[in-house]
């Protein structure tokens, strides 16, 4: 196993020296070129079957997902629209079925078996809060449908699913928080206090943080879980140890700008140094009242909310696809902040699909297997127009896909990227083989 | 009167063998949901075996769903037991947790009755999320493949799954029937209508009070084991506030205190939620419309309707 | 941080949480005692005063002061003609049956929700508070030199929240000026103790209902105003004020006004002072089960009246 994995850092390395040379040479002309000649591509369509290709859009309309799922319904919506003038999927259209879940794991596998059994949807996708994703994974195993999650949840790669179940968009958390503890033991500080969400996404931090920061020669001095449905927390920022250097901080939920904010009154200007995900102000204007105590602190960023000023041409492209200003909010409305860290994985999943079902020569549900195993085939993606966020390692074994992590800045209220970790920084060992597994 | 029991019999048998027949005939999609809504509708008839025909009106019924649910996830999964074993432990675990806060919330009743059951639901939930390393907190876990076989059947296929669930549904209602038509059915109806009257005719109305907790919770609990193994999945979500209002909303638009009614409620919500979100966002608007609508022109439920209009001997 | 200091901010948090608590728990409290029903939309009117605050302060753009006062006064107006006009629509209808009551404020709950996301989005949004500036507060400690003051880090509350802690007690009295000195105050108390009596005394109840359900509304409304500045306005933000409001009208004797106010001290201040000691989740499991047993050992509530 070991050995494989060094093969493919060999062959990462090489991808990665390749990157440089297509970076900007339009890297992935065909969506390019047709984009150009829409009348073609329709064109493509009649010679193609004329059925749609139906993917089952598993969104959190309603609930406490809504924020996150209305920007991935978005980012969708763009991706299968470049998709589709671009000729679709083995030459047939793509149609996007979305049903919403209500953030539900029960109404979540409801969904899924609406897809497979009513809707007639080739597969299932979207998916972001964990609890739905376990929920209605077992079902998309027992329909055999293949079933595309966006969530970041340490579950696929954990061995917890199944084989139908894959990741290929986002890193999962455990990988990216691994990433974070070099950057961290060495720029900001070794004594490292937590606070996070007293429910499984945060618990997966505080264990693989703690084991990262450990191995960095650092140590984390006090753990501090927040109960859910919690509003107020000025009173846990007291159990903060003086000594602390960098406070490390993840919070989800509606409650995330209260958090932030009290963190800010807390310090007063003093305090330590600011380490955290931004999942905290994920959908949240920085420059909002109250959070100017954050200028100088580091953000984790799946990638970056604003606009750089190295962006390549692919990463322009894809903002402007899907509708975003330099700041990362909506082009027509510029307090409609996006959860741009997370939401780019919808974009990037559905292209990984649009390349299984061409490497399968998808027809229709009868090659749902075959799609699966092309999608365990696929190895490096490297970065363009398909993929936005830069470079990625697919596991096939685990079903996870790992990429570069961005570590943010907050400079005069905008976020700057400071450091891209390198891929190989978020391996860890296998925990499951799901090829083992019967299709 | 006297042909009332007969025909109920037949009328309740009548719904299980349709149900029976359904099977051969529904489509995969509405076959699967049937499934869903009899497990379901169990958990809805124990609740009215509380609430319709006993008067005790609980907020916190999902800490009894959730207590069968994890008492059989937890079993399997830690102790590995098989998945008949495992739903007999969440029956117990269900059992013994309805006892004990049937024990403490009859202490009260009314609102203070509504609240006690909504705190110790309330309690369980955090509790679940603090026992993270066993629990997996909010996420839950998978109820792996291998677990969910039972007398060698594989509960994930569908046929056995659909027979799984109507064996509970079917098991339930019969319980249920034999129930309302025996003695302590009548008493518990009798402490509804007037509780100081019953006990003022001699009955212990606590110790009947007790076993109706008791049971309802046993009940519910059964339905929440079930759905771990027929579906796969044990999560926190099934601890929270809305699978305490669910079955309240269920019987009340069936018709709380008719054996059928849990059923009716639990099918026309389940669809009225599907349809109404295929066409629209606001499903959940449809749903608050939907209840009101009843509350103001159908008061006792689908089945209370049928019943005061029709059919009068509908137990 | 030190115990003491530690203990004090959690109380200051707790006072934070106990006005508001008390302001949103008396208008559930009132709308039981008159009317006799369970509003379980009362959370939902506590979301709609704090989503209306955002809407306000929005359009009035210019002064975050100038938009806090027009929020302060038009949000818990407006939520308060909601609320009459839905008790005119639906509870009138059904004559106030409890039961009926609690299923039609379920729905209700969903159609606010409902209407609310359709109309304001998903997001949790901020209102920026009027004043808002950072007091550091000293501690003692017996140093060599005997007595001495010093500032420890992080030991601080803000302007604002001194003003939330402090507006609690006005509208409190401005509230029970109403009720014992107003003929308004009469009508309700009358009401409350027999409305068919007052009924004979002509008193028209059902507008007296509809106000009472409109006045509680306003007050939950009222408490979310004061609290957005702290809290962001989202509309799933109603589920937490309605059951703690429950748990404060239970506990301090259901329908009694001075029983409510306490526990809403009570429950409020509790919470910090439990989190001191215990990790977080387990501070709130302690709490939710010390109320629960509180209420079975006392059903009649702390402040009740000991009924037969």
């Amino acid at each position: 196993m070991q050995g494989d994995w060094t093969m493919k850092r060999k062959s990462l390395n090489g991808a990665l020296t390749r990157r440089n040379v297509l970076k900007g040479a339009g890297a992935l002309g065909a969506a390019g070129a047709a984009t150009a000649l829409p009348g073609v591509a329709r064109m493509a369509w009649a010679a193609g079957s004329d059925q749609p290709i139906r993917i089952g859009f598993q969104v959190h309309r309603t609930g406490i997902g809504a924020t996150y799922g209305r920007w991935y319904e978005r980012v969708t919506n763009a991706a299968t629209r470049v998709i589709n003038e671009a000729g679709g999927i083995n030459g047939r259209p793509v149609e996007i079925v979305a049903e919403d879940d209500g953030t539900d794991p029960k109404r979540g596998a409801e969904v899924v078996e609406k897809f497979a059994n009513q809707h007639e949807c080739d597969i299932a996708y979207g998916t972001l809060f964990s609890h739905v994703v376990i929920g209605s994974a077992p079902r998309a195993g027992e329909l055999k449908i293949p079933y595309f999650v966006v969530s970041e949840g340490h579950h696929v790669a954990s061995g917890m699913l199944n084989r139908y179940t894959l990741q290929p968009g986002i890193t999962d958390v455990k990988s990216q928080v691994q990433a974070m503890a070099p950057f961290v033991a060495e720029n900001l500080g070794r004594k490292v206090t937590m606070i996070f969400p007293d429910f499984a996404f945060g618990h997966n931090h505080r264990d693989f943080f703690s084991e990262a920061i450990t191995a960095q020669g650092g140590e984390v001095l006090e753990k501090i879980a927040i109960p859910p449905t919690e509003t107020s927390f000025t009173k846990y920022f007291a159990r903060i140890p003086r000594d602390t250097e960098v406070l490390y901080h993840v919070m989800v939920g509606p409650s995330v700008l209260t958090f932030v904010k009290e963190m800010g009154e807390f310090f007063g200007g003093a305090g330590p140094a600011l380490f955290g995900f931004i999942d905290s102000l994920e959908g949240v204007d920085i420059a909002t009242p109250g959070l100017e105590f954050l200028e100088g602190s580091y953000f984790w960023e799946g990638m970056p909310r604003y606009a750089q000023p190295d962006d390549p041409d692919y990463v322009k492209y894809y903002r402007e696809q899907v509708g975003l200003d330099d700041n990362g909010a909506s082009v027509d409305d510029p307090k409609d902040v996006s959860t741009n860290a997370h939401m780019f994985a919808c974009w990037e999943t559905l292209f990984t699909i649009k390349k299984g079902m061409e490497d399968a020569g998808y027809r229709g549900p009868q090659d749902r297997a075959a799609l699966i195993e092309a999608v365990e085939a696929i190895d490096i993606m490297l970065p363009g127009r398909e993929h936005p966020q830069g470079a990625k390692v697919f596991n096939g074994r685990t079903h996870q896909v790992f990429g570069e992590q961005y570590i943010s800045r907050v400079k005069k209220g905008r976020l700057e990227v400071q450091h891209h970790t390198a891929i190989e920084e978020g391996f860890y060992p296998d925990e499951v083989d799901y090829t083992k597994q019967p299709l | 009167m006297r042909g009332a029991p007969v025909k109920s019999l037949a009328l309740h048998l009548g719904l299980i063998a349709l149900l029976f027949a359904l099977q051969f005939v529904l489509p995969a999609y509405h076959h699967g949901n049937l499934a869903r809504i009899m497990v379901m509708a169990a958990y809805a008839m124990g609740y009215n075996l509380m609430f319709g025909y006993t008067g005790l009106l609980s907020l916190g019924h999902a800490m009894f769903f959730a207590a069968g649910m994890y008492g059989m996830g937890l079993s399997v999964q830690y102790l590995g037991l098989s998945a008949g074993s495992g739903f007999l432990a969440g029956v117990a675990a269900a059992f013994a947790l309805s006892l004990g806060v049937a024990l403490l919330a009859l202490r009260t009743s009314g609102v203070a009755f509504m609240i006690v059951t909504l705190m110790f639901a309330q309690a369980l939930y955090l509790a679940i999320l603090h026992f993270a390393p066993w629990t997996r907190g909010d996420e839950g876990f998978v109820i792996p493949r291998a677990a969910r076989v039972f007398l060698g059947l594989d509960l994930a296929d569908p046929t056995i799954r659909y027979g799984a669930a109507l064996t509970l549904f079917a098991l339930v209602m019969l319980a249920m029937l034999c129930l309302v038509h025996a003695r302590e059915g009548r008493v518990l109806v009798a402490i509804r209508e007037n509780e100081p009257r019953a006990e003022m005719l001699g009955y212990d109305t606590w110790r009947h009070k007790l076993f109706a907790v008791t049971a309802s919770g046993t009940i519910s609990g059964a339905a929440g084991a079930a759905y771990g193994l027929l579906f796969g999945y044990v999560g926190a979500a099934f601890a929270q506030v809305p699978y305490s209002i669910f079955p309240l909303l269920w019987v009340l638009l069936g018709g709380a205190g008719t054996l059928i009614g849990p059923f009716i409620g639990t099918l026309f919500m389940f669809y009225l939620i599907d349809i109404a979100s295929g066409m629209t966002d606001a499903y959940m608007l449809a749903v608050g419309v939907a209840l009101l609508l009843l509350t103001l022109f159908a008061p006792r439920g689908i089945m209370g309707v049928i019943r005061e209009r029709w059919v009068r001997w509908l137990p | 941080m030190e115990f003491g200091p530690h203990l004090m901010l959690a109380m200051l948090e707790g006072l934070v949480q106990a006005s508001v608590l008390t302001l949103t728990a008396l208008g559930l409290s009132l709308v039981f005692g008159v009317m006799r029903v369970v509003n379980v939309a009362h959370g939902e009117f506590f979301m709609l005063g704090a989503v209306f605050s955002w809407w306000i302060t929005q359009a009035v753009g210019a002064s975050p002061a100038l938009g806090f006062i027009a929020a302060l006064l038009l949000a818990p107006l407006l939520v308060g003609l909601i609320a009459a006009l839905a008790d005119w629509l639906v509870l009138r209808r059904i004559e106030y049956d409890p039961e009926r009551t609690i299923v039609a404020t379920i729905g209700l709950l969903y159609i606010i929700q409902q209407l609310t996301l359709m109309s304001f989005g998903p997001d949790a949004r901020p209102v920026p508070p009027p004043f808002n500036s950072r007091i550091a507060l000293p501690w003692f400690e017996w140093g060599e030199g005997g007595l001495s003051l010093y500032w420890p880090w992080g030991l601080s509350i803000t302007s604002y929240k001194l003003f939330v802690i402090l507006a609690a007690p006005a509208v409190l009295a401005a509230l029970w000026l109403v009720m014992a000195r107003s003929r308004l105050g009469l009508v309700l108390r009358a009401t409350r103790i027999d409305g068919e009596i007052a009924r004979t005394f002509a008193i028209p109840v059902e507008k007296v209902y509809a106000l009472v359900f409109g006045i509680g509304a306003a007050l939950a409304a009222l408490g979310a105003v004061l609290v957005v500045p702290i809290q962001q306005a989202h509309y799933l933000m109603g589920g937490d004020p309605l059951l703690l409001s429950f748990i404060v009208v239970i506990i301090g004797g259901l329908g009694s006004l001075r029983g409510t106010v306490l526990a809403a001290v009570l429950i409020g201040m509790s919470d910090g002072i439990i989190s001191v000691f215990f990790t977080p989740t387990l501070a709130k499991i302690i709490a939710t089960l010390l109320v629960a047993m509180v209420l079975v050992f006392r059903p009649e509530g702390l402040f009740g009246e000991r009924r037969a």
